[in-house]
Formats: C-alpha cells, structure tokens, sequence
C-alpha cells in the first residue's frame, strides 16, 4: 500500500485488490468512514466485554446525567445508556446490513430479470413494483410488521421488501440499456448463456448506481429500524436497538439531553461512514476510472 | 462438401402487421480456410445473412424459407440451446465496432477465456496459457500484460485484434467478419484484414467477410458475392469478378472507386440514386431504376441468377466482355 501508482506505470494496472488499496490511500473521507465502521463493529462484538452494566439492568440511578460510572448517563429506568448503546450496535448494525443485502439481492435479480426479457415478465414485474412505489416506504415497513407482527427477523424482512422497488427499478434501466450494448452481443455470439451473460456481463456494468443505492439504503435502514422501534413495531422491547434508546428517551428529552444526543449520534456516524466507504467502492470497482 | 452452404435463404420481417421480404433467394458457399466477401450497400441484406446463419437475428426477423447447412447438417432448425452449443465454439463472429465490442468492466483476460473455459473445458491455467498465445499470433505485445488491462486502455485496432482473438478462441471453423475494418484508421484496416485473413487460412477456418468497400475484398478473398436490394446479384472469384464485372450494380460500384491504374483525370463514376428502401417493393430486377441497360422487362421480370463464363449474375442484360477489352485487372 505504500507504493500509490504514478500514471507511468499504467500499462501495468494493478489487481483488483491492490485497486481497492491504491482507491483508498488517496481517499481520506474513506479512511474516516472505514475507521468509524471498524470501531462500532468491534464495539458491537465485543459488547459484553466493553459494557460494565447490562444493558437492562435497572439501577436507582435514574437520569443520572454524565459520571465516571456512567459516562452517558442513564435512562428514566437507570439503565446505563453506554451499555445500552453498546448493546444496541448489534442489532441496528446487523439490521442495517441484512435488510440491504436481502433488499439488494432479490431488488437487482428482479430488475436484471425484467430489463433483460422485457415483454410480460417486465410487464408483470414492473406492474408489482409500480404499486409499492406508490406507497411510502415505510409505510410498507409498518404494514408489513404490522401484519406479520414485531421481532427482529420480521423487521428484517419488512424494511428489506420495502426497499425492494428501489433496487430492481435501477437493476432494470441500467439492464435496458446495456443490453442493447455490442459486447452484450457479442456474449451471444459466443453462445454464452442468458444468464451467465446477464450475471457476468450485464451486471457488473451496473454496479456503480446499484453501490450507490445500497449504501444510501443501509442509512435508511438502521433509520428505519429506528423509526419501527419508536413506534414500538420494531425487535422487542427487551433488545436495545438504537432506534429504541431514542424512542425511549423521547419524553424526557428536555431533562436528560443526552437519553437524544447519543444514540442520535451513534445512528449519524454510521450513516455517514457509510456512505463515504460507498463512495469510495464506486470509484473503486470502475476501472475505467484511472486510479 | 462445403463447410458452410446457404442455398436459396429467405429473411423476411414483420412490421405493422405486415410481411416484408428483406433478403431474397439468397445461396453461397464457403470452404474451410477460404475467405466470401459479401459486398453491399447498407440495407442490401448482407449482415442479415450472416446474423441469420449464427441463428441472432432480432426479434421480428424470421427465416422465411431456404437452407443454411453448416458442416452437414441444417442448422436453420435448431433451438435456441443447439444453437448456443454451436456460437463460438463453431461458429464465431467479429463485429464492427471494436470500441464498445468488448466489456469495459471486464478484463482483456477474462474475456478470451471465458469462452475456453466454458465451451472447451480448459483449466485456468491453460485457457491462459492459451490466451497468451492467441494475442500473441493476433500481433499484441507484451500479452501477458495484456490479459491484465481493460478494454478502454487498448487503441481501436488494438482491441479488434482483442476481438479476432476471442472469436478464434474456441478454435470455431468459420468466423463471421461483419465489417470488421469500419470503425478503424485506413492505416490499421490493411493490417487487420491481412490479420484475419492470413490467421483463417492458416487455422483452415472459413471466413466470411461483410463489406461495402468492393476495394478491400480483392487482396483478402477468393470469392466474392455482391448483394444489391436483398439479393445477390453477381457471384465470381475476386479475380474473375475484378477481371470482367457482368453485372451493371458490379460495373458501377468498381467504376465508383478511385484507383491507381486509370488516369487522374478520367472522373469517378457515381452509381445515380440511391439504394432502394428495404421495405419498398420493386417489380422486376431492384436495380433497374438506377440501371443505365434497363430494359422494360427488367422492371416487369426478376432475374434468375445463371451461371456465365465463371459468373453468376442476376442479370437480363449482362456485360460480356472479351478478353482484350477486359477491365485492368486490379
């Protein structure tokens, strides 16, 4: 990593992954947002080592504001809030990461599917997809929880379902034009089949757009978890997920800030390193950019 | 037995409901490494004949009647799977554009051997090994740089040699050239025709070669085939062909081109108007209105291609010439 190409040696370009390290060291915003993201995956690893308190054990310490002990306070229950975010890193992490890959796997299957055949298989597809763009999704998200009920996988499957549209909506444009591209004939000229050239070639070729949408989405599923839990239609109450912490913490707001300001900030520094490590894999995986 | 032989082919459209015939009664034939230039306008049918023999034509074109027999057998009647078992592996195609040909987000690498891999179960390190040498017979330096970089850090002529590598990468017996020299500088089009011409003959690979430009195909193939409106309407050798034209379409487009042998200020002669549309439907020889020996029965009779001296022309009225006034030989 220490060597960042010069455009001398482009004729000898570098491998994949030596191309993810050189996009990196150039990028400091990735750097940030990669750092970020390491910490809070250790720390929702190694939570029960790092937490002193259980995150449900309830003390006569309530609203306690900032103290060694509790060094983020603790909740109208005096529950310690950094045990609690600690805890909580799990679960939105991991709802955020798994709705998005659901999300991503079954919305750009879909899109590939209906942009590569057209006729009634873009027909039907595209039909289904109009009618959940037309709700908001996360009215989706409640209607779906709502009806299989709350729990962590429900939740998981619900805001994935509702992102859905969004994915096999960019899957389909960039499949329609792609498709009429010449090296796609040119896989069919070579007797490659419909779906190894759909997955090998077409794919590939749309991936920046589909990064793009899928680290956006990660932010707004761990938002959206956030946004179930406040309304009490997220994992249960005994999980704390960071969306739950600032459910919980909303009616006392004005006489313990920081029951909004942590979580609040936990939720923003995901988001935002996201994004920038989204950034940042874009420009990566086109190689047509010149590293 | 011909490698492949098409005989009386047929490419008809549907457009509104409605039935257009876009190639009409088309035959010719190709040995394993010898090289058929079809030449023609744009919309005379030529690349409709080829995409038709690999089995892609698009949506709406269909196989109207005739014969393509490639290798023995007719190929006309394969499914969808059949066919695919046969594209690269037998049959192979290099098209026109060689700048958006390939995948720009895979690597040079990846593209030659994908089709070894798949269709002639090579291992990695084979189909590699196999691949280094293809780019190094298609003229490329440095090859196994090479298979690391990406299309767009390869000129134009570089990357059609990238292409003629990957057709004759699972080793077909006839390769499809459409136009392959369009999109490239004057000065690479000689190099990559000698290229895929030379690289057919010596693999015994037949080649057909799609053109408009009736000057490129005399060095490059034994046989010429010239389509006018959707038909053939001359078929010779190169030699014969460029010796003594019989067909007034053929006379036109050789007196169109600038040469060498005739004095500079003798002036280019134009075909007069313009290619007939497709879809149109015109009574009696296409060429006749632009045709200068029509006679009324060129305009009420179609001509059946015979056989004359060598030739065959789809002609009422075609021009035989004898020996001494014959055309310079090119």
């Amino acid at each position: 990593m220490t060597d960042i190409s010069t455009p001398h040696d482009t004729a000898a370009p570098p491998k994949r992954r030596s191309r993810l390290m050189s996009t990196l060291a150039a990028d400091r915003k990735a750097q940030a947002g990669l750092a970020v993201l390491v910490l809070f995956l250790l720390a929702g690893i190694f939570a029960p080592l790092l937490a002193q308190f259980d995150p449900n054990e309830m003390t006569l310490d309530m609203m306690g504001g900032l103290s060694w002990q509790h060094p983020l306070g603790t909740d109208d229950l005096g529950r310690d809030l950094l045990s609690r975010i600690l805890y909580g890193t799990r679960v939105s992490l991991f709802i955020g990461f798994a709705t998005v890959a659901l999300a991503l796997v079954i919305g750009v299957t879909l899109g590939l599917v209906a942009g590569y055949f057209g006729g009634w298989v873009d027909m039907v597809i595209m039909r289904y997809i109009d009618l959940q763009w037309a709700f908001p999704n996360f009215i989706i998200a409640v209607y779906l929880v709502a009806v299989f009920g709350t729990g962590l996988l429900n939740v998981i499957v619900a805001i994935s379902l509702a992102f859905v549209d969004d994915f096999a909506r960019i899957a389909r444009s960039m499949t329609l034009t792609l498709r009429e591209e010449q090296y796609i004939d040119a896989a069919r000229v070579l007797g490659f089949s419909k779906a190894r050239t759909l997955l090998i070639h077409v794919m590939p070729n749309a991936v920046a757009p589909i990064i793009v949408q899928a680290t956006v989405s990660v932010s707004y599923a761990i938002l959206g978890e956030a946004s179930l839990s406040f309304l009490g239609l997220g994992v249960d109450a005994n999980t704390p997920t960071w969306g739950l912490i600032l459910a919980d913490g909303r009616g006392f707001i004005t006489r313990a800030w920081w029951l909004g300001v942590f979580p609040g900030l936990a939720i923003m520094l995901v988001v935002l390193s996201i994004n920038f490590i989204g950034d940042w894999l874009r420009d990566a995986l086109d190689v047509r950019q010149q590293v | 037995m011909p490698l492949l032989a098409v005989e009386n082919l047929a490419i008809d459209v549907e457009r509104d409901g409605q039935t257009h015939r876009l190639v009409h009664d088309a035959s010719f034939s190709v040995e394993r490494g010898e090289t058929l230039a079809i030449v023609g306008e744009s919309g005379s049918g030529k690349s409709l004949s080829a995409l038709a023999v690999i089995g892609l034509l698009s949506e709406g074109l269909g196989i109207a009647g005739g014969s393509i027999t490639f290798d023995g057998r007719d190929i006309t009647k394969l499914d969808e799977q059949a066919h695919n078992a046969l594209r690269g592996s037998e049959i192979s195609m290099i098209f026109q554009e060689p700048m958006t040909s390939l995948n720009p987000v895979r690597s040079i690498g990846h593209q030659i051997t994908e089709g070894m891999r798949l269709k002639l179960g090579l291992s990695r390190r084979a189909a590699k090994a196999r691949a280094i040498d293809l780019l190094e017979e298609v003229g490329i330096s440095d090859p196994a740089q090479r298979l690391k970089q990406y299309p767009h850090q390869l000129s134009g002529g570089m990357r059609q040699r990238v292409m003629i590598a990957i057709a004759l990468a699972c080793k077909p017996s006839l390769i499809l050239a459409d136009e392959p020299t369009t999109a490239l500088d004057v000065t690479i089009q000689a190099q990559i025709l000698s290229l895929t011409s030379r690289i057919c003959r010596d693999h015994g690979v037949g080649l057909v070669l799609i053109t408009h430009n009736l000057g490129i195909v005399a060095r490059y193939a034994q046989n010429v085939a010239v389509m006018y409106g959707g038909r053939i309407v001359e078929q010779a050798t190169a030699a014969e062909l460029y010796r003594a034209p019989m067909h007034h379409y053929t006379r036109g487009l050789l007196s169109s081109v600038p040469r060498l042998d005739i004095p500079r200020n003798v002036p280019l002669s134009p075909i007069a108007g313009a290619p007939p549309d497709p879809l149109q439907v015109v009574p009696g020889c296409r060429f006749h209105p632009r045709c200068a020996a029509a006679t009324e029965r060129c305009g009420q009779e179609v001509p059946a291609p015979h056989h004359h001296g060598g030739h065959q022309v789809a002609c009422w009225h075609p021009v035989i010439e004898r020996p001494e006034h014959a055309m310079v030989q090119a």
